[in-house]
């Protein structure tokens, strides 16, 4: 748990510089479900990406390369949206 | 001999927005703010200034869209008056919380109800709290000057605040003086570049603007508005005192008006100090030695400079054109606070509500009122 900022070193307005938004790990608002990706089904058009709320599909380029659990909130909006069904929706271990 | 122009306060302000040329003015028409907002609307249409005028719904959806343009990197401005503000009040809030560097005309004008259109500071009183800068002009010369110099009080790095320009509805707005304008390259050299700390659309440095904030953190948040509202004192003086080199005009926190030996002060804000200073010398033709003290900057309010200057009088009178039913009405309750403990005889009386207007030969029977009373009130019938 990172240490709490005095008032005096907030930003104006309490905007969240990029590097303070990686300390912030709301994936633990899961409750229960993450999604899958079954690789060999993926079309890379980035539906998935384009739609997540947060920022939780990673990409390699203009290549889908995963889910970032740290922000992943289990919404399923990726799974839905996928046209080949390649994301599913499976237990959060 | 500067080139005068004939302009009333509303037009002065257009010519003022003209010339500072806004990126972005989402507004909605109220009176008597509407002159401003005419004015600069038909300077867009006729190509002389080059912002995005946002015709929005409600004065809500005004302030809302002011937020945001403001924030992603837009110099932003707009105007209102009186059920206007109050409805933007909500989102007034939230801009000087986000740290909004917007400028806002306000043509002050009572609340409703009853509903009304005249002049007096219930409006601006409404928003008292919401952290943003109110400074009160006196005529449409100060109100075209402040204008210009509000958008490098509000962007100002210590600052970051919303900066209201309040001038006193019809009695400024819509009354035609003498205005001295400067050159349009100079007020675009005064104010400069639009500056905010993390511009939404900057994508080079990217942030969230107006996270959440949990018992962790608002406490915090909150002290740091206070502390942007105090440095705005500052910040003030000395933009001032560069505007003042181009103008040749003074603009201060608070304006001394025949102080140096005076016995009674009457402190007062807005249009009514022009009034007052005829008063005064009215007064002091009889021998009387009284003064005024003149406060333009009521948030933040200079507490020091306002007990310093009040500190040789032995009687001090303050003239609220707005009441707090049921406590102390405001100019007076910051006043009596910046003098607490000091011995001096204070005195409040509360005038103007709704318009009623207050003339110099007024001040005479003022001084010698010793209960706090309403000035110009209607206590017996009388023939229309």
């Amino acid at each position: 748990m990172a240490a709490l900022s005095a008032w005096q070193q907030l930003e104006p307005g309490g905007a969240i510089v990029r590097a303070d938004t990686g300390r912030v790990r709301t994936g633990g608002w899961r409750t229960g479900l993450k999604p899958e990706a079954d690789l060999p089904r993926c079309v890379d058009c980035l539906l998935c990406w384009l739609y997540c709320p947060d920022s939780a599909v990673v990409l390699d380029g203009t290549t889908f390369a995963g889910f970032d659990l740290d922000v992943c909130k289990g919404c399923e909006i990726c799974a839905e949206m996928c046209p080949t069904g390649a994301i599913e929706m499976v237990p959060d271990a | 001999m500067p080139d005068l122009e004939l302009l009333t306060g509303g037009e002065a302000v257009a010519h003022a927005m003209r010339q500072v040329d806004p990126d972005v003015v989402p507004v909605y028409p109220i009176t008597p703010q509407t002159p401003i907002i005419q004015g600069f609307a038909k300077f867009v249409a006729d190509g002389k200034a080059h912002g995005e005028l946002i015709d929005v719904e409600s004065e809500h959806s005004a302030m809302s869209a002011a937020i945001g343009s403001a924030l992603a990197g837009a110099r932003t401005m707009t105007a209102t008056s009186s059920q206007g503000l109050a409805l933007m009040a909500e989102v007034v809030y939230i801009a000087a919380a986000m740290r909004a560097p917007i400028v806002m005309a306000l043509g002050n004008r009572a609340l409703s109800g009853p509903i009304n259109i005249h002049c007096d500071h219930s409006d601006s009183m409404l928003i008292r709290d919401s952290g943003v800068v109110q400074l009160f002009v006196e005529n449409a010369q100060e109100a075209y000057d402040m204008t210009v110099l509000a958008p490098r009080l509000a962007e100002h790095p210590d600052v970051l605040l919303p900066v209201l320009v309040c001038q006193d509805g019809f009695t400024i707005t819509h009354s035609a003086e003498p205005v001295e304008l400067l050159a349009d390259a100079a007020v675009r050299r005064f104010v400069g570049e639009y500056e905010v700390p993390h511009a939404l659309l900057d994508l080079e440095r990217p942030a969230t603007q107006g996270p959440f904030a949990m018992p962790d953190y608002y406490f915090e948040l909150r002290r740091a508005q206070v502390a942007a509202l105090e440095a705005a004192l500052r910040a003030f003086k000395d933009v001032s005192v560069e505007l003042t080199r181009l103008t040749g005009r003074p603009l201060t926190s608070v304006e001394r008006y025949r102080l140096a030996d005076a016995e009674t002060v009457v402190v007062a804000m807005g249009s009514t100090a022009g009034t007052l200073k005829e008063g005064v010398d009215a007064l002091r033709e009889d021998g009387e030695q009284v003064g005024l003290l003149r406060v333009v900057s009521f948030r933040p309010f200079p507490r020091v400079a306002v007990a310093r200057a009040l500190s040789i009088a032995r009687t001090v009178v303050v003239l609220d054109r707005a009441d707090s039913p049921g406590g102390a009405p405001p100019l007076f309750a910051e006043v009596a606070s910046a003098l607490y403990g000091s011995g001096t005889e204070l005195r409040g009386h509360v005038f103007g509500l709704g318009g009623r207007e207050l003339h110099p030969e007024d001040l005479r029977e003022i001084v010698s009122r010793e209960a706090p009373t309403y000035v110009g009130l209607r206590s017996d019938p009388c023939p229309a």
